[in-house]
């Protein structure tokens, strides 16, 4: 294992401290392990946590500010964050208008969250629960644990969070985010594998000419391996599925969001975005905002993945609205 | 120590000797989990377990349900993932069932099991033959009970058990995923072993190895 870490039990902790150090003006760090919006908790806002587990920096920790999270909860690296953190960030955040959790689709996550969001309500606070199940490689059923929340979180969080910075009630947030939810469709893939520092060996091995296709953010191999085509080809792979599953069809107006992995520069998630413009432009679906670049990563996994949300204009609106945190910045 | 019931102290050497266990197996685990989940089961569950290690001497001698609940609170707020709050309501379902009681005998025993099982059901919605620790748990737990109902033994009921469970684990291997993360592998988590059916009959092991001890 090759790292830039000290010791593997410690990633998580020095992480943190690091990004508190790093953005003093934005975060602080409250007991156990929660990074909370300097300003929290403001009087009459609802207040939006989210929480996951580490090695997707920036989320969720780096979503944490103006416009966007109120709190956020890092587990170990990869595993869910545990009640005590979910229901210390909803304490810490709530300004008397009631707590929204924006969780995504993991056993783990959506049991810990629940068993937290009990022990808040018995203490008085309101708090309702939207889950993201964006990723369309995997079949959704009624007897498996469903899709998995992926990129369309990330859209969530601002988006939700805009709204909650301009004073909507509980009711209006959580509808807000389930509307994200219905509109969202994500697909990934890896060009390699990553190791979990304690761990110690990379999740999987994946040969120099293979890749794996339909991966989460876990660094767990994808629904199928396969041998290493091209960017374009690669594209075409993610994209038809995700237009087909909404179906996003002629006129709609989306936000296209091209993520990496960690380990994949923005050189070449631009080749990747280049080639999904074309792909819907020839479906006539119209990009009309966009976000590119590392923003719910999978440790130094090298790969990407595409996420596409119908807008509409009150999620256009919401997109636009100023965000201050420290990993998304714009119209401050 | 006795061979026909659990005490206090039983309960605390199981919990030593399964963090002992579960150090061991930390890295077995893990590799586990790697070919079908996240890679991390081993290390949650050592720590977890580690953790229970240190809240053991706070608890009030004789009070097994106190220990149970108190192990499971522990585990809930350490282990995260799908394992913290499913161990945590097998625990917890266990202490309240032990509430009142200075010692479990086989019957209560096998009553304790069913209560924590039947929680990790409804906490988790999977069923048997879903690739999960309720694949090594249910099969024993049916063992136990068929073994105490027929006069057996405690300690014969509870080998047969560990037993059954080892079965049931090693079943898993075939199997697709239906809950949890390796089911978003579909087809690709067959051929694997479940990690949590694993560390059940690790756990169920060590019941074996401190109860019902002469």
């Amino acid at each position: 294992m090759k790292k830039l870490i000290n010791t593997p039990e410690d990633v998580v902790d020095q992480a943190l401290a690091g990004m508190i150090a790093a953005h003093p003006g934005y975060i602080r760090v409250e007991e156990p392990n929660i990074v909370v919006r300097m300003d929290a908790p403001r009087p009459g806002k609802v207040g939006v946590i989210s929480g996951g587990g580490s090695g997707h920096e920036p989320m969720h920790g780096g979503f944490v500010g103006m416009g966007m999270l109120d709190a956020a909860c890092p587990g170990a690296v990869f595993t869910s964050p545990v009640p005590d953190q979910m229901l210390a960030a909803t304490k810490a955040v709530n300004g008397g208008a009631g707590v929204l959790h924006i969780v995504k689709n993991y056993t783990g996550d959506i049991m810990n969250f629940e068993i937290a969001a009990e022990m808040a309500r018995d203490e008085g606070i309101e708090v309702t629960a939207v889950v993201i199940a964006d990723d369309v490689a995997v079949k959704d059923s009624l007897y498996t644990a469903g899709r998995r929340g992926v990129g369309g979180t990330v859209l969530a969080e601002k988006i939700v969070g805009a709204a909650a910075e301009a004073g909507a009630d509980i009711a209006t947030v959580t509808a807000l985010c389930q509307k994200v939810q219905d509109n969202v469709r994500s697909m990934g893939m890896a060009l390699t594998s990553c190791t979990v520092p304690a761990a110690g060996k990379p999740t999987f091995e994946l040969g120099d000419d293979e890749m794996e296709i339909g991966i989460g953010i876990h660094g767990e191999p994808g629904r199928t391996r396969m041998k290493l085509a091209t960017a374009d080809e690669i594209t075409e792979m993610l994209a038809g599925p995700i237009l087909d599953d909404l179906p996003f069809k002629a006129g709609d107006e989306v936000l296209a969001f091209v993520n990496g992995m960690g380990g994949t520069p923005l050189v070449e998630l631009y080749i990747v975005f280049n080639k999904l413009a074309q792909i819907c432009e020839a479906r006539g679906v119209k990009i009309t905002r966009s976000l590119v670049g590392n923003y719910i990563t999978s440790l130094e996994m090298a790969g990407c993945s595409i996420t596409l949300l119908k807008l509409d204009e009150e999620l256009t609106k919401y997109w636009d609205a100023p965000v201050n945190t420290p990993a998304l910045r714009w119209g401050v | 120590m006795s061979t026909a019931s659990i005490a206090f102290d039983d309960v605390v050497a199981w919990f030593n000797l399964a963090a002992e266990r579960l150090r061991e197996a930390r890295g077995y685990l893990t590799d586990l989990d790697s070919a079908i989940g996240d890679a991390d089961h081993g290390t949650n569950m050592d720590r977890g377990f580690q953790a229970v290690l240190t809240i053991l001497p706070t608890v009030p001698a004789g009070d097994i349900a106190a220990l149970y609940k108190g192990a499971g609170r522990k585990i809930l707020s350490t282990v995260g993932g799908a394992s913290g709050p499913l161990y945590y309501t097998f625990m917890d379902r266990i202490g309240k069932t032990a509430e009142g009681k200075a010692e479990l005998s086989g019957a209560d025993f096998a009553t304790a099991l069913e209560a924590g099982i039947a929680g990790i059901q409804e906490r988790g919605k999977a069923e048997p033959g879903d690739k999960t620790m309720l694949d090594a748990l249910i099969p024993a737990r049916d063992a136990l009970r068929a073994g105490i109902d027929r006069g057996a033994a405690p300690a014969d009921a509870l080998a047969a058990a560990v037993e059954a469970a080892e079965q049931g684990m090693l079943a898993t291997i075939p199997l697709v995923a239906r809950k949890g993360r390796a089911s978003y592998l579909g087809e690709r988590s067959a051929g694997h072993q479940d990690p949590g059916a694993t560390s059940s009959h690790l756990l169920l092991q060590a019941m074996a190895d401190t109860f019902f001890r002469p």
